[in-house]
């Protein structure tokens, strides 16, 4: 195999360093080997040390046990060099509201020693490429989440880092500012960039990442292919709430011929649900033989697997139990 | 030249070369770096020159408010016109009250990971705090000269000679810098931006309590030498005495010391906050 483009091993970090005894570790032996010129999500609930992690790889943060390597070179024993290597889009955009998209952008690649008609040249390159030639002059203040979201991809990108760490870059968006960055991330591939992405949502990491490792408490505690781990926790499914309880065994014997596995049935709830593969057949099979047996449901509709349902698999816990 | 220029400006964007410039030693990065962290303070201006007079509103209604509201009722030691013995104190207030700006800037950019941006780039380090500090004596010396321009037009003048004026503004100026690493310091402690704006009830009876709106002489007497010496009484009154405006005088040590003092103070405090701001930058990484 490649050397790994991001390697971590038995990584630990306690904030506060030695003055505060009995602290949690935000790190508790993380380990992670990113392939290069792939895109590898870190995914876990909030507090799970998912920052922690890209922190201490971009050499923002020193660890307090284990190793890392970024672009091959140690973190601890070659920052500078590490930096020269990567970018980095944190959990906030990081633009100044005051100044333009260029400005910004024109900023950053003087402080990255392109000289002043380089990083003018470089910006103008981004702005078109992240679509927002259009905005360039106006204030990053006035731009959308989404924008401001791209603005901010692009100055992480100006070096064309071989390496790239992407902290939550679509939390607080809508959908559409979303699928906006998800082009964006996609673009970035392309050009050969190693991107490590983290994220709550399996959703994302499912359409981004080619591997995915799953994060709890400052652990990995699965590392899989988007498929194999949706495997694990049984992929889609199909979900029915009847009105009336006596009519579940009924709706169980329909949801078992038309799904891939036995049905489970949450009585107290009036609701039943099975794995399926054929997703839309399988939703449209069910309501018409419902609708034949005049069974009236509440609901019905197909789910796909959230990050709580891969933590229930994987652990045994949901992950809203995490910060109790 | 011309028409290679033109047409790749039409044609797909040439890609640019990306090799960083390495030709130059560390020392020179650290003062570019510096200097393009200024710049990114003065382009903010540029596209909003109206936020200096946030800054310059507080002491321009104050000029109005005490010297010709309360004027007539305030009374100078020694005799005087109470607006020629107001306007060294806003100048000095002017100063202090920047540190705040220091403060919200630091903190919001520590929030929004701006320093979090600087710090995983391959620039010299030190050009954040530095560029900080060159950006705010530069804002402050805009912020003096628009100030010193309305005194001017309302009467203030300065009878030291040229000399002792420009030794009297770099003495305001040297106030504000010692106030730099309050600021960066309090910047890197504080949350957030609201916890900052609380400085003001820090910074406002810390004004109050000084002589530069009213001679110590005047005050109570278990109140008056706290306020001949806070910092501010000093350079306030050093620049009185620079400026030879009415009322610089005093009895005590600290009053009739006042130009010394007015560097004596400004080295202490920046003795101990430069150390406590750069421990605290350095603290970031732990
Ligand atoms: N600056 C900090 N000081 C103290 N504790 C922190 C700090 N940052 C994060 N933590 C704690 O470390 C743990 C991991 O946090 P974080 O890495 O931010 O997780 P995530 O990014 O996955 O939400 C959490 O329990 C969090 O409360
Ligand atoms: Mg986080």
């Amino acid at each position: 195999m490649d050397t790994p483009a991001v390697l971590a091993e038995g990584l630990r970090k306690r904030y506060g360093g030695r003055t505060r005894k009995g602290g949690a570790f935000a790190l508790a032996g993380f380990d992670l080997a990113v392939s290069p010129g792939t895109v590898h999500g870190l995914l876990g609930p909030n507090g799970a040390g998912k920052t922690t992690a890209v922190r201490v790889l971009a050499t923002l943060l020193k660890s307090d046990g284990g190793r890392a390597e970024v672009a091959g070179l140690d973190v601890a024993r070659d920052p500078r060099g590490v930096r020269a290597r990567i970018g980095l889009a944190g959990q906030y955009a990081a633009v100044d509201e005051g100044l333009t998209g260029r400005q910004n952008l024109d900023l950053f690649g003087r402080l990255f020693h392109l000289g002043a008609r380089r990083a003018r040249d470089r910006a103008t390159e981004l702005l078109d490429r992240f679509d927002l030639a259009e905005a360039a002059d106006k204030g990053a203040g006035t731009y959308s989440g989404g924008m401001r979201r791209r603005l901010d991809l692009a100055a992480s990108m100006i070096l064309a880092p071989d390496v790239l760490f992407l902290d939550e870059p679509t939390t607080g968006l809508d959908p559409r500012g979303r699928g906006e960055v998800w082009d964006a991330v996609r673009t970035l591939v392309e050009g050969g960039t190693t991107v490590l992405l983290t994220t709550q949502y399996l959703d994302e990491a499912d359409r981004l990442a080619s591997r995915i490792t799953v994060m709890d408490r400052g652990r990995a505690i699965a590392d899989d292919t988007p498929d194999g781990l949706k495997n694990r926790v049984g992929g889609d499914r199909i979900e029915v709430v009847v009105t009336e309880r006596a009519d579940l065994a009924a709706a169980r014997e329909i949801v078992a011929r038309v799904g891939d596995g036995e049905p489970t049935v949450d009585a107290p709830e009036r609701r039943l649900h099975a794995p399926v593969t054929d997703r839309v057949d399988a939703l449209t099979e069910v309501a018409r033989s419902l609708r034949d047996e005049r069974i009236v449901v509440e609901d019905i509709g197909l789910r796909r697997p959230s990050l709580d349902d891969v933590f229930l698999t994987l652990t045994g816990h949901r992950t809203d139990e995490e910060n109790r | 030249m011309t028409t290679a220029t033109t047409m790749t400006a039409t044609a797909a964007p040439t890609p640019v070369d990306l090799t960083p410039d390495t030709r130059h030693g560390r020392a020179y990065w650290a003062v570019v770096d510096c200097w393009n962290v200024v710049r990114r303070t003065l382009l903010n201006y540029r596209r909003q020159p109206l936020a200096i007079l946030w800054v310059l509103g507080f002491p321009i209604v104050s000029v109005l408010l005490y010297g010709f509201v309360f004027g007539s009722a305030m009374r100078v030691p020694g005799g005087g016109d109470y607006r020629e013995f107001l306007m060294p104190g806003m100048f000095a207030t002017t100063m202090a009250f920047g540190f705040m700006n220091t403060a919200t800037t630091v903190v919001t950019d520590v929030g929004k990971g701006v320093v979090d941006r600087f710090r995983s780039m391959p620039m010299a380090p030190s050009a954040v705090t530095t560029g900080r500090g060159v950006a705010d004596l530069l804002v402050a010396t805009a912020e003096l000269t628009i100030l010193a321009a309305t005194a001017l037009a309302i009467g203030w003048n300065s009878d030291g000679g040229l000399p002792a004026t420009l030794l009297a503004f770099g003495l305001l100026l040297l106030l504000r810098f010692s106030l730099i690493w309050v600021g960066v310091w309090c910047g890197l402690v504080l949350p957030n931006a609201e916890a900052a704006g609380a400085l003001y009830a820090v910074i406002f009876p810390l004004t109050m309590v000084s002589s530069v709106y009213v001679a110590p002489s005047l005050m109570p007497a278990w109140l008056a030498p706290v306020a001949a010496w806070n910092p501010i009484s000093s350079t306030v009154t050093a620049t009185r005495e620079l400026f030879g405006n009415p009322g610089a005088g005093g009895g005590s040590w600290v009053e009739q010391n006042a130009v010394l003092m007015a560097f004596v103070w400004p080295l202490a405090i920046t003795a101990v906050f430069l150390p406590l701001a750069v421990r605290r930058f350095q603290a970031l990484s732990r």
